[in-house]
């Protein structure tokens, strides 16, 4: 066998450790990105949903946010419109988490309705970049 | 000042069109008076763009809060420098930013380089004109720094205090740089394929510019990973964010590409590859300024949504299809002219390294793109995150670690047994040695064993490398070996200055194991109270928190909570975080709250203390304290790198002389190693 067939089996290889290592790592990490509404027409579809984590995208809802600094923990409400959840997020907020802004929550929803989130995101659309208040 | 401004992006408009057409027919029909034409557009663009980008200066240092972009970027309290970064802070100044320093450095390539390589110039300035104009029409139509609000505000906006960081004034300009240098390799590439000039002159011209460009790309990357260490108080430097993913493709590609020019120089091997690889280095950098510039992917970085996405989407197709066609067009001229003989060398080894690269370059931008793709297939979006990332590029990325000590030392064509043995013999021992130590001394993770064992063998490699060459110098000339040392590195700076990069890598590779052992806590402390952490070296920290204090600064109320650290019952020092509330200049509070993390840094471990807030009117602090190991090794190996860089730039040996004596020193050494394993 010359060298340069060794070279393409050589690379096949390389190449399918690449493919199983990305197709293996999504299916082990990735995880579902879903609004407020979506995540409720899934769970109510199908109830073992509940177990499965999710990231979901809202925003927090003006007025809700309540720090308990003690316990470090922050129960607030997000919303997309037409689904609202209450979340509780144990831990230390981003500095960007303030009223009204963009998040996305990382965790489950308990079979009572509350979000449990140990992952916060707060994202902010202008957060390099605000618009001139004027 | 914005009428001169907008004055000079319309003339700029007109001579890089100008440029791009007169070049592109005069290189075709070898006419002179058209490519002097083009060439005289050349440098007359780059002065205009200068101008533009001086009127912005001035708008900005003046507070001409006429203009909405010093009213959003800048306020009256903002010190200078800042607002001098804001030039580059915002969406329409970063794209007039990429429109000058593109033209600036096709005016300086025409300079240097248009003389020697007269035939691929035309071209070459053409295509980098081209690039200025797709900029120029962006700033122009879509984000036009000079646009005029109906109303003058009494004050700006200011700059998001995450942005007031002096990393923040150098990285993104240094970034753009890396990004923006790509273009000039990539239009030589181009004008080979035009002028059907596809020796290994395009290769020659370009060799100083893809280094440059690198060590742009290499040194932005960094300091955007100290930015967000110091400024983002999260603890870490690199969370696989879109923005940071898109700066590392470029990187990934060039890499790969500095590699495979080489076996193209010596062997003439590889011209259509690495015809894609600068192809596809370049689009990664205008999708990478996409990407952060259009907020298309929903990211921490994401800018505001804004019209220049549409722009940037079909500029990136249009470089597709235009760059496939030509070297499609061109493929039968870029056969190889010779093959690959042996798995065992040098060539097959480099092969290797570009298929990890790319590899492992394909990897992040699936990771990145996820979430658009599964929505466009699945209909629901799912995202992944470090895991994924971390998951896919460790094993690779340690594999990559292993070339790098093997590929530089690896015979060409074909390595027998005994050259084998002679260069790796003592790296590999010194490897194993390591690792056994590791298990000894109870580690039991896999991957952190096997990149110190790796690390430990490329630096044994690198440090054989450079005794046998000076023991070889201090033999043959009987030089110092002082002396011989710094004639080997002096005249054959390309090598050891690669080393050196190498060895810079290695650091990298240390650090990113120090991630693996990573420890925190979190404590809500009342004065007198306080936290324990046990370092991964086995001592003791214990955090006790001494109160807060509140002050004003300069445009900023602060408020201060201070620990006292020690060390297994021995104290440390007294460190502080700060919460800090930006105020405009009327004492209005501008952005949200940002946090200063306090930072302590030796060799072993860092001490990163966040503080999180109060319990409200009380001086019970809430604290993060981290211990990351081995970030130090991190920004040591940046400035290694760098180094390594410029040995490998620095100017020189050009006469013929020289280069004979460099020759002779490169025999010397191949010989001083030949005969040392007598």
């Amino acid at each position: 066998m010359n060298a340069r067939a060794k070279f393409v089996i050589g690379a096949a290889l390389v190449l399918t450790t690449v493919g199983f290592l990305m197709t293996s790592g999504i299916k082990e990490t990735g995880v579902y990105f879903l609004t407020p509404s979506e995540l409720a027409d899934r769970v109510q579809a199908d109830p073992t949903f509940h177990d499965v984590g999710v990231k979901m995208g809202a925003r927090v809802v003006h007025g809700t946010i309540e720090r308990d600094v003690g316990t470090q923990t922050i129960n607030f409400e997000v919303t997309d419109g037409e689904q609202t959840y209450p979340v509780v997020y144990r831990g230390i907020a981003p500095d960007t988490f303030t009223d009204g802004v963009d998040v996305v929550v990382e965790g489950r929803l308990a079979p009572d309705g509350t979000f449990h989130a140990p992952g916060l995101l707060a994202k902010c659309g202008s957060r390099y970049e605000s618009e001139p208040s004027a | 000042m914005t009428i001169l401004g907008q004055l000079a992006l319309w003339l700029a408009l007109l001579l890089s069109a100008w440029a791009t057409i007169v070049g592109f027919v005069g290189g075709a029909g070898q006419r002179p008076e058209l490519i002097r034409s083009a060439q005289r557009a050349t440098y007359a663009l780059a002065g205009v763009l200068v101008v533009a980008s001086l009127a912005l200066v001035v708008a900005l240092v003046k507070h001409d809060f006429n203009v909405a972009y010093v009213a959003s970027y800048t306020s009256r309290n903002l010190p200078l420098i800042y607002t001098l970064s804001a030039f580059y802070g915002g969406q329409a100044g970063s794209l007039l930013f990429w429109a000058v320093v593109l033209s600036v450095f096709g005016a300086l390539a025409q300079w240097l380089t248009g003389r020697r390589y007269e035939r691929l110039m035309p071209y070459a300035g053409a295509v980098t004109a081209s690039v200025v104009f797709f900029f120029v029409v962006v700033t122009l139509f879509a984000a036009n720094p000079f646009e005029r609000l109906p109303f003058t505000p009494a004050d700006g906006n200011g700059l998001n205090p995450q942005l007031q960081n002096p990393g923040m004034v150098i990285h993104p300009p240094l970034l753009y740089l890396g990004y923006i240098s790509i273009t000039i390799p990539f239009a030589f590439a181009m004008a080979a394929l035009f002028s059907k000039r596809l020796d290994t002159g395009w290769l020659h011209a370009i060799r100083k510019w893809t280094i440059v460009s690198w060590l742009f790309l290499s040194i932005g990357i960094t300091l955007g990973m100290w930015w967000a260490y110091v400024e983002l108080g999260w603890g870490g430097y690199w969370a696989w964010d879109p923005v940071e993913n898109a700066s590392f493709l470029p990187w990934l590609t060039m890499t790969a590409f500095l590699h495979s020019v080489m076996i193209q120089e010596k062997r003439g091997m590889l011209k259509k590859w690495n015809m894609v690889l600068i192809a596809l280095s370049f689009l990664l950098s205008i999708f990478g300024t996409f990407i952060t510039r259009s907020g298309i992917i929903s990211s921490v970085h994401s800018f505001s949504q804004s019209p220049i996405g549409i722009y940037f989407g079909f500029y990136l197709i249009f470089i597709i299809v235009a760059t496939a066609a030509v070297i499609w067009s061109r493929l039968p001229m870029l056969e190889a002219e010779s093959h690959l003989e042996s798995m065992v060398s040098r060539e097959a080894t480099f092969l290797f390294n570009n298929l990890l690269l790319v590899g492992i370059a394909f990897s992040v931008l699936w990771g990145t793109m996820f979430p658009m793709i599964s929505e466009l297939i699945r209909g629901t979006q799912v995202t992944v995150g470090p895991p994924f990332f971390n998951q896919v590029n460790i094993p690779i990325g340690l594999a990559l670690l292993a070339l790098t000590g093997i590929g530089p030392l690896i015979a060409w064509r074909r390595a027998s047994p005994g050259h084998l043995k002679r260069q790796f013999a003592a790296p590999v021992t010194a490897g194993v040695i390591v690792a056994v130590l590791l298990l000894a001394l109870g580690m039991r993770n896999l991957y952190p064993i096997m990149a110190l064992a790796l690390a430990t063998f490329v630096v044994g490699t690198i440090a054989q490398e450079f005794v046998r060459g000076v023991g070889a110098r201090h033999r043959l000339h009987g030089e110092s070996h002082a002396l011989a040392f710094a004639r080997l590195v002096g005249r054959n700076r390309r090598r050891y200055g690669g080393y050196v990069v190498h060895l810079g890598i290695v650091l990298y590779f240390v650090a990113f194991t120090g991630q693996a052992f990573k420890t925190d806590v979190e404590a809500s402390l009342k004065p007198g109270q306080r936290a324990e952490l046990r370092s991964p070296w086995g001592h003791t920290y214990t955090f006790t928190h001494l109160g807060v204090s509140q002050y004003e600064e300069l445009n900023r109320f602060t408020t201060a909570a201070s620990v006292e650290v020690a060390r297994d019952g021995e104290r440390v020092g007294v460190m502080k975080s700060e919460k800090r509330q930006h105020v405009n200049s009327l004492g209005q509070p501008t952005f949200e709250p940002s946090t200063e993390a306090g930072i302590r840094s030796d060799l072993r471990e860092d001490i990163y203390i966040v503080y999180a807030g109060s319990v409200a009117g009380t001086e019970e602090a809430v604290y993060r304290f981290t211990l990351n190991p081995l970030v130090w090794w991190l920004w040591f190996g940046g400035v290694v790198l760098v180094a390594g860089g410029v040995v490998t730039l620095w100017p020189g040996t050009s006469t013929s002389a020289d280069r004979r004596r460099a020759m002779a020193g490169y025999a010397a050494t191949l010989e001083g190693s030949t005969s040392g394993a007598k």
